[in-house]
């Protein structure tokens, strides 16, 4: 499976499953979904679990948390994450704080599905990475799969848990695993052993991060689109990295990380979103606290430029292999 | 092309300043009984006018009249006026005790006390009231203790919220009372969803949404009330238009142009404007619209036109932005004095048992708050454990929960 595929299989298992999944958002319903997420799903399951939603993401989300409140297990989808905006204060404010508030009298177990990230040419508006700024809220957890396996196991575990969760869809790795070689053709996923994809229910758990390369000189710390990045540039550098795909931000993986770094003693953090306040920066003031005394150089980020996403300019913008292999190769010297 | 006239900038104002006479002449009040009372089942198109009305049931006199007249009992309106009294006395109470210091704030829902109460008598405690924060009448209608009410303004070791959540930001899914959120307006969508849910779900429960005037201005608003248009939601969207927001007269909300009942009319919801001061027409506007909902008929948008008695809350003072007889001269009256006057033109009670029952209450209400006091109030006495600052964020606490709260040492 592709991850869209895979995508729409946790939806239909979750869906089969359990009579209050129920799926909403922008075209998601008849169409389903301009990434063709919810393809089929309205037809299998019918209209009142599977609909179209006026363009307020807004009230998407807030019709999603309020059917949440009472029972439901809503999957909303913002069509690009670009346009989760006009809904964060009720995921700020509301969803995030909903248990808190009424000490456990109510919940908001909502998921909101979003394509993320950039690689499309979608400039400005259709290639942001926001994950920031709602890992940084209390209440929320935070999720960024990279492959097909853990798109399907991460969602299905994220409708199944009691909190509130964003589940971001790096929309560049949809159809195949995009390494950052614009250059070169488009490879599909069935050439990648995660896109071996079971059928039915299975989960990846929240708060796992997987470690895709094993190596001892340095750490790379990445999700999304970066995981692939990543790993070209380690094979193309022939830096024997170990690569950590953290998969979930928030609960992030903190022992795994700690693990990897004490080890290599070097860590290089790699993500789409812009750099000052991204989460790279958390990351780094976690791994300084933590491994300190095993530090052998100055933890590195390679991030988004802090502009916004110039859509003539995509792949000076996107981070490719080579950003990365030379900031491997600046912690290595150092 | 040029222009005929100079162009100028509307900046809306309140009819009546500090110093000013109180100007109610922007409210037309019809006679109580002249506003028709379609069936629930009308079409919304053929419904409009209801809009731009007011709805009134009881009269100068004190009679109830018209089509809207909900025919109750005089037992249940003897219950109705004893609750509101409660309600009354409680809210005194504990605007008092933050002038005490003994917690952060409060805010009062003086002269709005009929609305909260049409609301507990007309939809069950099954049914979900998203609530702003004038409407606990709602909880004491409903047998919440009234203690518990006030462990939570005090934030003490009674506190069924722990302390977490500021005054009178209550949680109540006992009494079909939603976690109050301070963001306004967000509440409108989410009751919108809830309501949903209940359809979806082929259940039989309604849910409320009450927001203020000012708070009508909100994103949340609009899309609540497209959502509950679109899906024909089982929700009531109630407004509590009591002329102020803070400061700002209702006009800055939009309230001079057109009604805030008629923003319904856009999203093509029918909607009702009733007098707010009148339980007797509010209850039956609210039992309207939940029969409409719980008829799979959809949503009803209701503006309840009402006067804020008081401050906004604890950290304002109206005489500085309105006149200080403002209240006195409002043209509605008060809830409690016209159901009080009501009841006595029917013979069913009297000023001499109206102020027993007001002492015997306050006492009671004193007597509780006595006993709240001896738990513990913001400053003083028994909180809960601070380490419950730590639960709740998630269903379970991750790892930073368990660093931070070694941290604190608790
Ligand atoms: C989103 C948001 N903006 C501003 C405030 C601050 N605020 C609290 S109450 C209030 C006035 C609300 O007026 P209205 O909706 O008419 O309700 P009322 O207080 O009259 O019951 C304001 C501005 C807030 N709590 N939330
Ligand atoms: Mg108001």
């Amino acid at each position: 499976m592709n991850m869209v595929q895979a995508l729409n299989s946790a939806l239909d298992v979750m869906m089969a499953k359990d009579p209050n999944v129920l799926t909403f958002g922008e075209d998601v319903g008849y169409f389903g979904g301009v990434f063709r997420v919810t393809e089929g799903l309205q037809k299998k399951y019918g209209k009142t679990r599977c609909f179209d939603a006026p363009i307020s993401e807004l009230g998407i989300v807030g019709v999603g948390i309020g059917m949440a409140v009472n029972g439901l297990r809503p999957v909303v989808e913002i069509q690009f994450a670009d346009y989760i905006y006009p809904a964060y204060d009720q995921l700020v404010s509301e969803a995030a704080r909903i248990r808190y508030r009424s000490v456990g009298g109510y919940t908001a177990p909502i998921t909101v599905r979003s394509p993320y990230g950039g690689g499309i040419f979608g400039g400005e508006t259709h290639s942001q990475s926001p994950e920031a700024l709602f890992t940084h809220v209390a209440g929320l957890k935070t999720v960024i799969p990279s492959t097909p396996y853990d798109a399907k196991g991460l969602l299905i575990s994220a409708i199944e848990a009691n909190d509130p969760v964003m589940f971001f869809e790096p929309k560049r790795l949809y159809n195949g695993p995009f390494d950052g070689h614009h250059e070169r053709p488009a490879v599909p996923w069935s050439q990648h052993p995660a896109s071996e994809v079971p059928e039915g229910h299975y989960t990846v758990p929240l708060g796992k991060a997987a470690v895709v390369r094993k190596g001892e000189a340095v750490t790379l710390l990445c999700y999304g689109t970066m995981v692939h990045v990543a790993r070209s540039a380690a094979e193309e550098s022939g830096i024997d990295a170990e690569i950590l795909d953290l998969r979930t931000l928030v609960p992030l993986d903190l022992e795994a990380i700690v693990a990897s770094v004490r080890k290599t003693g070097r860590c290089v953090i790699v993500h789409e979103a812009t750099e000052t306040g991204g989460y790279g920066g958390e990351l780094v003031a976690l791994v300084q606290k933590h491994c300190f005394y095993h530090l052998e150089a100055p933890v590195e980020r390679v991030c988004g430029f802090d502009t916004p996403y110039p859509h003539g300019f995509e792949w000076e913008y996107f981070i490719g292999p080579a950003r990365v292999a030379t900031a491997m190769r600046r912690v290595l010297e150092g | 092309m040029r222009n005929t006239v100079k162009l100028s900038l509307h900046i809306p104002d309140a009819p009546a300043r500090p110093g000013e006479k109180p100007n109610f002449s922007y409210l037309q009040i019809p006679e109580a009984g002249s506003v028709r009372c379609p069936d629930v089942a009308t079409s919304p198109a053929e419904m409009r006018d209801l809009a731009y009305d007011l709805i009134r049931v009881l009269d100068w006199d004190h009679r109830a009249v018209g089509p809207w007249n909900p025919r109750l009992a005089p037992e249940t309106l003897r219950r109705v006026l004893k609750l509101m009294v409660i309600d009354r006395i409680f809210e005194d109470r504990m605007f008092r005790a933050q002038r005490q210091g003994k917690t952060s704030f409060y805010m009062r829902g003086l002269g709005e006390e009929a609305i909260a109460m049409a609301h507990a008598f007309a939809v069950t405690a099954k049914d979900m009231c998203f609530t702003s924060y004038r409407q606990q009448g709602l909880l004491i209608a409903r047998g919440c203790p009234i203690i518990e009410m006030m462990n939570q303004v005090y934030s003490n070791a009674g506190d069924k919220q722990h302390g977490v959540q500021m005054p009178l930001h209550y949680s109540f899914p006992e009494y079909g009372y939603f976690a109050m959120s301070g963001n306004l307006a967000t509440q409108v969508s989410q009751a919108v969803g809830w309501a949903m849910a209940s359809a979806y779900r082929g259940g039989d429960k309604i849910a409320v949404a009450f927001v203020g005037d000012g708070a009508t201005a909100e994103g949340d608003f609009h899309a609540g009330m497209l959502f509950a248009s679109v899906y024909r939601a089982p929700v009531i969207i109630s407004i509590s238009n009591n002329q102020w927001a803070i400061s700002m007269c209702q006009a800055i909300a939009g309230g001079e142009q057109t009604t805030f009942a008629s923003r319904g009319l856009g999203v093509g919801l029918p909607a009702l404007r009733v007098d707010g001061n009148d339980f007797l027409a509010s209850y039956a506007a609210v039992q309207w619209a939940a029969e409409r909902a719980r008829s799979n008929l959809g949503a009803t948008v209701i503006e309840f036109v009402t006067y804020r008695g008081h401050s906004h809350s604890t950290s304002d003072d109206p005489t500085r932005y309105r006149p200080a007889d403002d209240y006195a001269a409002w043209p509605l009256g008060d809830p409690i004095d016209r159901l009080k006057r009501h009841l006595t033109a029917l013979g069913e009670w009297s000023e001499d048992q109206h102020a027993a029952y007001e002492a015997k209450a306050a006492e009671e209400v004193r007597a509780l708050q006595a006993q709240a006091e001896n738990i513990g109030t913001l400053e003083a006495g028994k909180h809960p454990n601070p380490e419950v600052l730590f639960e709740n964020v998630f269903e379970q606490p991750d790892w930073r929960h368990k660093l931070q709260r070694q941290e604190l040492g608790v």
